[in-house]
């Protein structure tokens, strides 16, 4: 088993319990640029300790949030493709389907394999829904958009003879010839994300590595469907263990009962999924739930007085709890 | 979606896509364009359509239980299907009349062609862009919370309401489905062609732009520069209706149709 370190990168000091929303629209006036470096650096120091211990390393991406300052894959990667030394890198993932270029994003993914001597693991995503807003990205035929971006992005990896043309129904490039090529022949590994059934048979069909997050019990009918994929490909081998990432959340205590207590902590972190501005517009509609909006203006005044400590939340300070409760 | 929703008996296949379409009346045609929320053959406007005219009152692809072919993907698209619609069915001498989104399409039917049309009738239509870089023309429905765009809409809000918890599951799906196809066509520009506005020269039918006067989404304003960008175009308000007049006042709507096509 390999164990990746793994932080959204977030900015703590403006989860406001009772902002209409936590993603989109929050207004960067709550974004303080001293607080926001320190945090990067502090969250780049992570890694590098990563690195010496012997993890692997996840970044991830999200747009117009505070959950998750970091907006570009590939931009930590590319830092941390310097100064890491034996970490494999995964981008998990790059939103291939919101992106306008994806000839861009197999230039940037080859330059961070080339920097890190092959140790760039390239994770495709979907991405969840909100992020259509910030990204302006049509939310219909995604899957189409993606494979094609997806495929495109291979081509140009795995092409050394000169230029190509592409005349696709989403992307259209007269001369498609990236320097540098990657570092790992003939490309770097590839990842993806999956809840669902249909898209784990494609990617098991393709021999991806396939991640998922808190699925929980519906863990094993997506890995399930994984193995099925990846036996109607006319493999004859089971799919290895290493073809299958999960990401749950856990909490670490002293005692048990310190440990479900720090595990309510963690789950209520989920509920800034469903603090969007677009939570209730649609029919059926996910209505923001009201534990999130508990102690909001107690907790704005706290944060506003408490600038400057630039500190992740922690379950154990007492603003860390109000916070995320 | 559409394999979620009992279209047995329901489709007519025409210009080779299977949609959905109420005919209802006598007399001239009028080939009614519902805006992005639909339409539904309870309408009341239907009957008071169907009283002067033949109404056609299709669900655009990818909407109410129409079919959406693959390739359509524009509002271009659906303009040229709804011009060989009139051609296999051989209507002559059609009202068009387009509400919001629909307007849209009948505004992009006519710069296209007027062959088949006598009048046109452009109802708090979208799909010109007026203002600067900087503001929005049209309330964006996708980021905006359904509640307020209702307040929006409707001179009576309740009129428009939707409740989600009860409306049974084909209804839902058909929301979802116009919402979806909305999406399509409208995504980005958002309810606008760039290059509509400068065509609208040609258009050389008589044309009726009636708007809501409580219509927030897209303001009455705009409504009067779409109408000069039409030559020979008479503008009216409809009282106590917002961006949907043919659902707050179609007895209204109709009225102002009809004599709008008697007199011109």
């Amino acid at each position: 088993m390999k164990v990746y370190s793994f932080s959204e990168q977030s900015y703590p000091d403006a989860w406001f319990d009772d902002a209409e929303s936590l993603r989109v629209s929050l207004p960067n006036q709550h974004c303080d640029p001293e607080i926001a470096s320190r945090l990067y650096n502090r969250y780049l120091d992570e890694w590098m300790l990563a690195d010496e211990l012997g993890l692997n390393i996840i970044v991830n991406e999200h747009h117009a949030t505070a959950t998750c300052m970091s907006a570009s894959v590939h931009l930590t990667l590319a830092i941390l493709a310097r100064q890491t030394k034996r970490a494999r890198l995964l981008g998990l993932g790059t939103p291939i389907a919101n992106r306008n270029d994806p000839l861009r994003v197999a230039e940037e993914m080859s330059i961070i394999d080339v920097i890190s001597r092959g140790r760039l693991e390239m994770g495709f995503i979907k991405g969840v829904p909100y992020e259509i807003v910030p990204a302006n990205a049509k939310p219909v035929h995604v899957m189409d958009r993606f494979w094609e971006a997806h495929d495109l992005i291979l081509k140009a990896m795995t092409t050394h003879d000169g230029p190509f043309s592409w005349e696709g129904e989403h992307f259209q490039y007269r001369s498609v010839n990236i320097w540098p090529r990657p570092y790992q022949q003939p490309h770097p590994p590839v990842w993806s994300s999956s809840s669902s059934p249909g898209s784990s048979r494609a990617l098991g069909g393709r021999g991806y590595v396939i991640a998922t997050v808190m699925t929980g019990y519906r863990a094993k009918a997506v890995f399930d469907e994984y193995r099925n994929g990846w036996k109607n490909a006319g493999r004859s081998q089971r799919a290895p263990l290493d073809r299958f990432a999960y990401m749950g959340f856990v909490a670490v205590g002293k005692s048990e009962a310190e440990g479900l207590r720090r595990a309510e902590l963690v789950k209520s972190y989920l509920q800034t999924n469903t603090q969007e501005l677009s939570a209730d517009q649609h029919a059926g509609g996910r209505a923001v739930q009201e534990s999130t909006r508990l102690h909001g203006r107690e907790r704005r005044r706290q944060a506003v007085s408490t600038r400057g400590l630039a500190r992740p939340l922690s379950p154990d300070d007492d603003e860390g709890r109000q916070a995320a409760r | 979606m559409l394999d979620r929703i009992d279209t047995a008996n329901s489709l007519t296949e025409i210009a080779g896509v299977r949609i959905e379409l109420i005919k209802r009346g006598t007399g001239r045609p009028l080939l009614l364009l519902h805006p992005a929320i639909g339409i539904k053959s309870t309408d009341r406007v239907i009957d008071e359509l169907a009283r002067s005219f033949t109404l056609i009152a299709p669900s655009h692809p990818g909407f109410g239980r129409s079919e959406l072919p693959r390739a359509m993907t524009t509002v271009d698209d659906l303009a040229y299907f709804y011009l060989d619609l009139m051609e296999a069915m051989d209507l002559r001498e059609v009202v068009l009349a387009g509400v919001s989104f629909g307007g849209w399409i009948a505004a992009e039917i006519a710069i296209k062609s007027t062959e088949r049309l006598s009048h046109l009738v452009l109802a708090d239509a979208v799909g010109i862009k007026l203002g600067g870089r900087e503001e929005r023309d049209i309330v964006d429905i996708f980021t905006t919370r359904q509640s307020e765009v209702d307040q929006l809409a409707y001179h009576d809000p309740k009129i428009g309401a939707v409740d989600h918890a009860t409306i049974s599951d084909e209804d839902a799906h058909i929301l979802f489905r116009n919402r979806e196809a909305t999406a399509l066509f409208a995504w980005s520009p958002y309810m606008y062609d760039p290059k509509l506005a400068g065509r609208l020269h040609r258009i050389r039918v008589p044309t009726l732009v009636l708007w809501g006067a409580s219509d927030h989404i897209v303001s009455p304003d705009y409504g009067r520069a779409y109408s000069a960008l039409i030559g020979g175009a008479q503008f009216e308000l409809i009282e106590d209706a917002g961006h949907y007049p043919h659902i707050e006042r179609p007895d209204l709507f109709t009225r102002k149709i009809v004599e709008f096509v008697s007199c011109s």
